[in-house]
């Protein structure tokens, strides 16, 4: 007995260091490029007082207080970004859904083909593709002309800098977001379990909606997630499709950060944008993962 | 399905996500992207290492620079090439000054190569680059042509003697419009916020021109001290154009694409933008000082102190204060030309621009004028968080 358990001890304490030494690599980045990044953010956001503001008086801020100002003090923009980033994620859904369903399970042999033209936009800039949008839906782009021909605009009305203009770029930039694991969980569809849902009298709509539509939830969760997060991030739709009073929380970070230099404003904007949106994304997908899906 | 069990597909479905990029790339690499893209890095070390002594690098703005359309080439730029063997690269890297600036300040306080040997920011602006030593001093001998500088520019407060800046052109903000639209013009700003540009105005980023250009019509002397009141009494009314939709944007010098796509049709604008958009689009847009007047300022041709080609970049600079190649530029920019000689020269080349008082004012032109006042640290603080407030951004 003795022989047998001293070799099944070596490899066990080899198998409890193994999984920290796999880890080391990822932490080792993590620690570099995330956790002291954000310390340093955090020590920016509180370097000056936010309530009395003096770029020549060296009065630090307290923890609380600065996040407090901060959010106070920006609370339109911050809501405009969520508003902004829901609105383009459900738009995004509504588009993306019928689109992955055809390419899972009606595009045959087109399959590839239309995977490929989902991620064609990905071989542009994304500024060059948003300053198109702006092409598109400008004076003289074809949208308005279409539009001043149905009488549905005057010649003084205009589409761009507008927040339909800036929910319009987020949903289409960020489609593909959706599109592909919608696509990727639709896919993973077992046929026979429509072909069942068949069998026990279920027509195409009761089907879809008991059957299809329970099974793809996962893409949706992932595919909301992948477009609401850097949606409600982003500044350059706002920047170039927006106006003044569409500006989305990124605008205020960027102009506080380059224009004005109060970085602990920016700092301290990032980091309580940062946390709502972790908020936000635990507290959707606990709701998601326990009530929604059963 | 149990909340494990459901990240746990969350987890797949985006791996599956991860997939479909990966098998994207590789399709992508089959194509031959990658080799594109090595060939690219290779093109850019060799560039770097081998041409960084002779290459002059010259970020300027948008619309400054003779151009010619045929050619897709700047024929003074070229002439300069021919005349003294430095290469040299020119790139409308400006669009304003605080995102400029703000973009290589990371790497002028490290003292690492920002990319340009020429940087050509506004006075104001300029004054912050001397204040924080990141600009290199001339050696005089190689810009003898320094003396051409016109005198009442020669001692500006923030360099006295011209040793680390000499004005590319004076610039004239004042308002601009789309003729077609309002054949009438624009001669004041009651004329320009009117209800019939609602929603159809743009006005600059540079925030001394826009407020600079509004306080002045409210009765404040910029250039003289005057309260935070005053400042603030025209920010407010901004921001009330702003709620109120009539300001469209607030933007950069990108609002000359607007102008030109029809998207804006009034806008507060600098004074040569609009003749070359002119010359480009067919005399479509006319440009003015309003009644109440105009802001002046210089935009300053200067060395960063991370330049690696100070001798390119003293040369270039002396080139263009030769009073002929001056004359040629002002010709095509028409903004003021701070280049002594340089009327004379354009009576030989363009009679009728050598009368252009955009480019030579007279006296009665610069009455019209004002510079922006100096503002301390925390006035320019106060004063900026207040107008990004206005733009939206506070």
């Amino acid at each position: 007995m003795t022989l047998t358990v001293a070799p099944v001890k070596k490899p066990r304490s080899r198998k409890i260091g193994m999984p920290y030494l796999l880890l080391l690599p990822g932490m080792l980045w993590l620690i570099t490029f995330f956790l002291i990044p954000i310390l340093t953010l955090v020590k920016t956001s509180v370097n000056m007082d936010l309530k009395n503001y003096d770029p020549t008086s060296a009065a630090t801020g307290s923890f609380w207080g600065n996040f407090w100002e901060a959010f106070r003090t920006h609370e339109a923009p911050f809501a405009r970004s969520f508003i902004y980033a829901l609105a383009a994620t459900l738009i995004a859904l509504c588009i993306a859904y019928p689109l992955a369903y055809g390419i899972a399970f009606k595009a045959g042999r087109w399959k590839n083909v239309l995977l490929v033209l989902v991620v064609a936009p990905f071989f542009t800039s994304f500024i060059l593709r948003t300053i198109a949008w702006k092409q598109i839906l400008g004076q003289q782009g074809p949208v308005f002309h279409l539009l001043l021909n149905l009488h549905l605009v005057t010649y003084q009305s205009h589409i761009t800098a507008s927040a339909g203009a800036v929910i319009a770029g987020l949903s289409y930039n960020f489609l593909p977001f959706m599109t592909l694991p919608l696509y990727s969980s639709l896919e993973r569809i077992d046929p026979r379990t429509l072909e069942a849902s068949g069998d026990l009298y279920a027509n195409a709509f009761t089907t879809f909606r008991k059957v299809t539509l329970p099974l793809s939830l996962p893409g949706v969760v992932a595919g909301t997630l992948l477009t609401f997060i850097p949606a409600a991030g982003d500044y350059v739709n706002a920047e170039i499709l927006g106006n003044p009073s569409t500006t989305m929380i990124g605008n205020v970070i960027n102009a506080q950060f380059l224009r004005t230099s109060n970085y602990t404003l920016a700092a301290a904007l990032s980091f309580v944008f940062m946390v709502m949106i972790i908020g936000i994304v635990l507290f959707y997908i606990s709701r998601a993962g326990t009530e929604e899906l059963v | 399905m149990s909340h494990s069990e459901e990240s746990k597909n969350l987890e797949s479905s985006l791996h599956g996500l991860a997939e479909s990029f990966l098998s994207r790339r590789a399709l992508l690499a089959g194509a031959g992207g990658l080799g594109a893209a090595s060939l690219l890095g290779l093109g850019e070390t060799s560039s770097a290492s081998a041409a960084a002594k002779k290459t002059v690098r010259w970020a300027n703005w948008g619309l400054y620079l003779d151009y010619d359309n045929k050619s897709h080439k700047y024929p003074t730029l070229e002439a300069f090439k021919k005349a003294t063997g430095y290469n040299a690269t020119y790139q409308e890297a400006i669009d304003d000054n605080d995102s400029f600036t703000a973009k290589v300040a990371p790497q002028l306080r490290i003292k690492r190569d920002i990319g340009y040997d020429v940087v050509v920011p506004t006075e104001w602006m300029a004054s912050q680059w001397v204040a924080n030593k990141w600009v290199q001093r001339f050696d005089d001998a190689a810009v003898p042509n320094k003396k051409n500088v016109l005198p009442f520019l020669a001692n500006r407060p923030f360099d006295p003697g011209r040793h680390y800046s000499l004005p590319w052109a004076g610039i004239i903000a004042g308002v601009a419009w789309n003729k077609k639209a309002l054949p009438k013009g624009i001669n004041t700003l009651d004329q320009l916020f009117s209800n019939s540009n609602k929603g159809r105005i743009e006005v600059l980023s540079e925030m001394r021109d826009t407020v600079g250009l509004v306080m002045m019509w409210q009765g404040t002397d910029i250039s003289k001290p005057f309260s935070a009141d005053k400042f603030h009494n025209a920010v407010d009314f901004i921001a009330k154009k702003v709620k109120d939709g009539y300001i469209r944007q607030i933007k950069g010098q990108s609002y000359s694409e607007d102008l030109v796509s029809g998207d804006a049709i009034a806008v507060i604008g600098w004074s040569g933008d609009i003749n070359q958009l002119n010359l480009q689009n067919g005399n479509q847009f006319g440009f003015a000082i309003p009644e109440s007047g105009g802001t002046f300022s210089t935009d300053n041709m200067m060395i960063p102190s991370t330049s690696p080609n100070k001798a390119g970049a003293e040369a270039l600079i002396n080139y263009y204060y030769d009073p002929v190649v001056a004359a040629k530029v002002a010709n095509y920019i028409t903004y003021i030309c701070p280049v002594a000689g340089a009327q004379e020269a354009m009576a030989k080349i363009n009679p009728a621009q050598a009368k252009n008082t955009l480019i030579f004012p007279d006296e009665k032109m610069w009455a019209k004028l004002k510079v922006f006042r100096d503002l301390t640290k925390k006035e320019k603080s106060d004063f900026s968080t207040a107008f990004q407030a206005a733009s939206g951004n506070g």
